[in-house]
């Protein structure tokens, strides 16, 4: 038995339905507000946007190599970062031996990397890092292989800024993890150590603590110990970074509902292999968009060091400025720094958003 | 009892002010399935929660095949080795697929070697008839299936005990009779002692040993299947059976 056939006529859709018009009509100008909300971004965009590709690309100067050729164009000076980029990029260090902070930012970047790749998220990472700090080590203080010896106090640039914020990020993760995971105790000695911790650093601004950090702790450290100066300031960037994380990762262990620890309890796991293996992996999944925004917000903060004069990436540019012959120019120097500072913060938003594609296994909302 | 594998003597707890578990004196022997049924509030799963120390007992004595349960962490992990525990909302661990949610108790617990934890749980996957899911993630199954993957977990550790909170009570109807099916074919095939708090009293009827009434923390009423809903003798226990369908 088969259904008769009926014809059934083929209707177009309405022609002002579909198409680039139709387009335009409902995302543009849908009502009367939006119309002029539309005229209106036209008018800025037509503005301004002109005026910055030609200030930009179009009558920038790459190849002048006198302040006053450069000067004479109405354009960019992008001459001048061609100039004094490696002082910019490498501060005081000496001129010849720039190779090593080159080839010690490299390291760091793939180190960095391949920090990002989940199969190396076993023990094999603390042999990646101990090695990319020892090479790093090496490579900055010389002294060994017969590299000249360079003090830290003129290391400066682009490796410093990456050192301060990597090794900052790296060690303040895990102290936050055992902060966060000490205030959620039971046990009363250890929950109040942490949380006056947290609320004391939390408490102060880091230019503070760097502040202390280089001028108050010498002063209470016994006749003759020293210590060095970048290392107090990685160890207050450390301490400081630790008691946020620490409590954004504390948010990510309240999230993880009660059945799990159940679950985990009923199996007979210990609390150090249920923290590992469930409750963690779990919490700092959720936390992963507030994390990284502490990660980004540590690199950029790593700039205040300059308050206790060690030479970070911003303060090396504030040097080149200085530079009587190539003044008038700080405009392209701190787009220089600023376009340095988004690649390294949009990379590390951007591989946030990868992990958190790579991690999803359905349960989310 | 001699050979009591579960001794609960004179057993008291309090939330705060409220007394859910009024001496509680019980014993369970090996091998024996009991079924506790009540009304909701009664200190039902309160009760099997104490047998592995997801609660807490303030007064009383409960030994878990010869050991004390105490406030002494090791006693207690020893006994959770032997007392699997299947929960109401399934609680499997959404972030390993259902092959790592079974090897993570025998690789990290029982330190068995990796294949043969995967052997294993291969082995009890099949037996609740879900074998082709075992790598999939538990947001991706059904709740009878989850339900059925965490039930084979417990069975991974290979207890001495199973205890049963409301299995099927989260459950749509046309699931129960798959989780039901897998606990009935449990205990008839292995000589595992079940504890099952649950309101399916068909279960009941066709696997218990012993079916226990609770009422307000104190038991009631305990009896044979047949005996118990043939002919209840309590006022209280005849309200309740009178209630639900059985």
């Amino acid at each position: 038995m088969s259904t008769p056939t009926v014809n059934v006529s083929k209707e177009q859709a309405p022609t002002s339905g579909v198409g680039m018009f139709a387009w335009v009509r409902s995302q543009l100008f849908s009502s009367p507000l939006n119309s002029l909300l539309t005229i209106l971004s036209v008018w800025l965009l037509l503005a301004t946007v002109p005026a910055m590709v030609d200030w930009f690309v179009i009558n920038a100067n790459v190849s002048a190599s006198t302040a006053d050729q450069c000067r004479q164009s109405t354009g960019a000076c992008w001459a001048m970062i061609v100039e004094k980029h490696r002082i910019i990029l490498f501060g005081l260090y000496p001129y010849d031996e720039q190779w090593r902070p080159l080839i010690a930012t490299g390291i760091l970047v793939c180190a960095i990397v391949l920090s990002g790749w989940r199969k190396l998220w076993n023990l094999s990472l603390l042999v990646l890092w101990t090695l990319a700090l020892v090479a790093v080590a090496i490579l900055m203080w010389g002294g060994v292989f017969g590299l000249t010896y360079v003090e830290n106090s003129q290391w400066g640039g682009l490796p410093l800024t990456l050192i301060l914020s990597t090794f900052g990020i790296a060690l303040a993760f895990p102290l936050g993890i055992v902060l966060a995971l000490g205030r959620r105790s039971n046990m009363p000695a250890i929950k109040s150590i942490c949380v006056v911790y947290i609320e004391l650093v939390r408490g102060v601004p880091l230019i503070s603590l760097l502040f202390m950090s280089a001028v108050m702790l010498p002063l209470f450290l016994p006749e003759g110990m020293n210590i060095d100066k970048l290392l107090r300031a990685q160890i207050a960037i450390i301490l400081f970074a630790a008691a946020y994380m620490a409590e954004t990762i504390r948010g990510g262990l309240q999230a993880i509902p009660k059945g799990q620890f159940e679950g985990a309890d009923s199996l007979g796991l210990s609390y150090w292999q249920q923290m590992r293996l469930i409750v963690l992996p779990q919490a700092l999944k959720i936390v992963i968009p507030p994390l990284v925004g502490l990660f980004i917000a540590l690199f950029k903060d790593t700039s205040l060091v300059v308050i206790i004069g060690i030479f970070d990436l911003t303060q090396a540019a504030k040097v080149a400025l200085t530079d009587q012959a190539w003044r008038g120019f700080s405009v392209e120097v701190y787009i220089f720094i600023s376009a340095i500072y988004f690649v390294f913060c949009y990379s590390m938003s951007k591989y946030s958003q990868l992990l958190e594609k790579r991690l999803s296994t359905g349960h989310e909302r | 009892m001699a050979d009591a594998i579960i001794r609960m003597k004179d057993v008291n707890k309090w939330y705060g002010k409220f007394h859910v578990l009024r001496d509680i004196n019980l014993e369970v022997a090996q091998g024996e399935r009991i079924v506790v049924c009540g009304p909701s509030g009664s200190g039902k799963s309160t009760l099997i929660r104490c047998i592995n120390r997801l609660e807490e007992h303030q007064k009383g004595q409960i030994i878990v095949d010869g050991t004390e349960i105490t406030n002494d962490l090791r006693d207690v992990e020893a006994i959770r080795r032997e007392v699997g525990m299947v929960f109401q909302h399934f609680n499997l661990f959404p972030h390993l697929t259902v092959l790592e949610n079974l090897t993570i108790g025998p690789i990290w617990v029982l330190k068995t070697p990796k294949a043969e934890a995967e052997a294993r749980a291969m082995k009890y996957l099949e037996r609740v008839r879900i074998s082709e899911q075992a790598l999939k993630f538990p947001g991706q199954l059904s709740g009878g299936q989850q339900q059925r993957v965490a039930i084979a977990r417990s069975l991974c550790m290979d207890p001495k005990i199973m205890l049963f909170d409301e299995p099927t009570s989260a459950l749509d109807p046309e699931m129960v009779k798959e989780v039901l099916d897998v606990m009935v074919g449990l205990a008839e095939e292995s000589g595992m002692t079940m504890i099952c708090v649950t309101h399916e009293m068909g279960f009941a009827r066709k696997v218990a040993d012993r079916v226990i009434f609770m009422d307000q923390g104190e038991i009631i009423e305990q009896n044979t299947p047949d005996a118990f809903f043939d002919n209840p003798q309590n006022e209280r226990t005849k309200l309740f059976l009178s209630q639900i369908l059985h």
